[in-house]
């Protein structure tokens, strides 16, 4: 069930360059069902910033009904809430979407978990999930440059990690197909959140595979009332559309038209 | 005695709140999160003879206390809204209000026609103020002549009384809304959204794909107060406000300037349970003011 929920913040840290990782404890964190669902955040408590802003969970905690959003400040409504501090509040609404299905790969299998700056951070809960089950995990991670890279050891933690950026100064240089095509084409399934142009080239990649990709679109409402964040889709489906917040973010590869 | 209830053409209001059109799709997305009997109407997506897919993305942007947005009218057209969308609401204890668009006359003349026979639909409210599309919307409520033709139209194949949406992008929406009523309107709801534009900061560029957008959220508010004022003290027909409305208190400024009824739009985005809390705190906002029966309000800054 979709809750509004005023939760409380538990942490807040700067982890990268303008990247801030923020833990929020509150009823809503038990109605999350699957890794890859997101919330839909206030940032201030008058009008001036009226929206909400999408952010995908990076990690559930259920024993302690917290979760954790990773973003990065870039306007004035992330930088807003960057300023949030421990034992503050922040209304979120969620859980929103259908998020990544793990039961896609069956355990013992391997699945290649691909993202791209800020679309790193739920494939880390997904990671976690996968692992749990006995899926071996290999991760590809794009970022701009060093200074934004984050989460690298927790994700090491889980499983093989490839860094990608694009000036090269951490990891591989280049982009996050550039890893891609030196790794083994034996695994299972995909999952991959990021940029337009990255999942586009992902999906091209690995077109015989089985893969499922995690969209972003400037949202209204987020629930699926508002037709704010609507995509094309392509022959493969009946529709002729859908809409990120309510039908996805996440679809099967090949549903959406990029 | 209801003293949140209001009588208007078509509609009896248990409270004079609904979700406006085009923020609440044909709520279906809030009716799981609360029950939609507790409103005073719905006011639901523009419905279209044919299916329209809408703009490009992006479709919206945030500004200053607001939001821009060109959706375009994306619908899944008539016959679906008749076979699927009305259907479904009707298992709750709420009149529907349909927002009827369309490219020329005749669409809007046809979609009319057969929606208002839907046994949920109380009343229609006629878009001729959509800014978002090329054909049609606001083409049609810009020109006094061509509104009251259009009006006149429509109201002759309607089951159901017939509210007229008006732009607040015309030089004076005085003669609109005169021009409406001559056409037969039972009534009015204003004010659709204000054309705008947000750049990027980067490029310079457009945000929203379809270059302009409309304007809503709290930043018109004062625009709606001044325009609903105007309009209310000219025309013998009922209002229907709309515009900015966040709380209980934009409702009674709403209806201190001229609205019978209110509607609430961008609200919904920012808080899904915005209309019933709004309708949970009127009694106590009457009380302060010392005011037995909402309607007692209606005009207030005028009379």
């Amino acid at each position: 069930m979709i809750l509004q929920d005023v939760m409380t913040v538990t942490s807040q840290k700067e982890i990268a360059r303008n990247i801030f990782e923020m833990k929020l404890q509150g009823d809503l964190v038990s109605e999350i069902t699957s890794p890859g669902q997101f919330v839909h955040v206030r940032v201030s408590d008058g009008f001036d910033m009226l929206l909400r802003r999408p952010i995908s969970v990076a990690e559930i905690n259920h024993m302690k009904k917290e979760l954790t959003i990773i973003y990065r400040a870039e306007g004035d409504g992330t930088r807003n809430l960057s300023k949030k501090a421990e034992g503050d509040q922040v209304n979120v609404l969620g859980p929103l979407g259908n998020g990544f299905p793990i039961e896609e790969t069956k355990a013992g299998e391997t699945a290649y978990l691909i993202g791209g700056g800020i679309g790193v951070p739920p494939l880390y809960e997904l990671s976690k999930q996968l692992t749990a089950k006995g899926v071996k995990c290999v991760h590809i991670l794009g970022f701009q440059s060093e200074d934004v890279v984050f989460y690298e050891k927790e994700f090491n933690a889980l499983g093989d990690t490839h860094i990608v950026t694009v000036d090269g100064t951490r990891g591989t240089a280049g982009f996050v197909t550039n890893v891609m095509s030196q790794l083994s084409d034996d695994f299972a399934t995909y999952y991959s959140c990021g940029p337009m142009p990255m999942l586009k080239a992902v999906q091209e990649m690995y077109r015989e595979k089985k893969g499922f990709l995690s969209f972003e679109e400037r949202m209204g409402c987020g629930v699926g009332a508002c037709f704010a964040c609507v995509c094309r889709t392509t022959e493969k489906v009946e529709a002729d559309y859908i809409k990120v917040c309510s039908d996805g973010p996440v679809f099967p590869a090949g549903v959406v038209a990029l | 005695m209801n003293r949140l209830a209001v009588e208007l053409p078509g509609l009896t209001l248990k409270n004079p709140i609904m979700p406006a059109s085009g923020c609440f799709g044909f709520g279906q997305e809030y009716g799981k999160m609360y029950d939609l009997s507790e409103l005073g109407a719905i006011m639901i997506k523009a419905t279209t003879l044919e299916p329209r897919l809408g703009n490009p993305t992006p479709r919206v942007a945030e500004t200053p206390s607001g939001m821009l947005n060109a959706i375009g009218l994306q619908n899944p057209g008539l016959e679906h809204v008749m076979a699927n969308e009305l259907p479904w609401l009707e298992k709750f204890d709420v009149p529907i209000i349909t927002n009827v668009a369309g490219s020329e006359t005749a669409d809007y003349v046809e979609v009319a026609r057969v929606i208002s026979t839907a046994s949920n639909v109380h009343a229609l409210e006629l878009n001729i103020s959509c800014p978002n599309v090329k054909e049609g919307g606001i083409t049609f409520g810009t020109d006094p002549v061509v509104a009251e033709e259009l009006t006149r139209a429509v109201k002759a194949v309607s089951s159901v009384p017939v509210y007229v949406k008006l732009s607040p992008n015309v030089t004076d929406v005085k003669e609109i809304a005169l021009a409406v009523e001559r056409g037969g309107a039972d009534g009015i709801t204003m004010i659709n959204t204000l054309l705008g534009m947000r750049l990027d900061e980067k490029t310079g560029k457009p945000i929203i794909a379809n270059v302009t957008g409309g304007l809503s959220g709290p930043a018109v508010k004062p625009v709606a107060l001044k325009m609903i004022y105007e309009v209310s003290q000219i025309v013998n027909i009922p209002i229907i406000g709309m515009g900015g409305v966040m709380n209980a208190q934009d409702v009674i400024d709403m209806m201190s300037a001229g609205a019978s009824a209110v509607a609430v739009g961008t609200a919904n985005f920012v808080d899904p349970f915005v209309c019933p809390n709004i309708i949970k705190e009127l009694p106590a906002k009457l009380d302060a003011l010392g005011v037995e029966h909402i309607s007692e309000l209606v005009g207030r800054s005028y009379k």
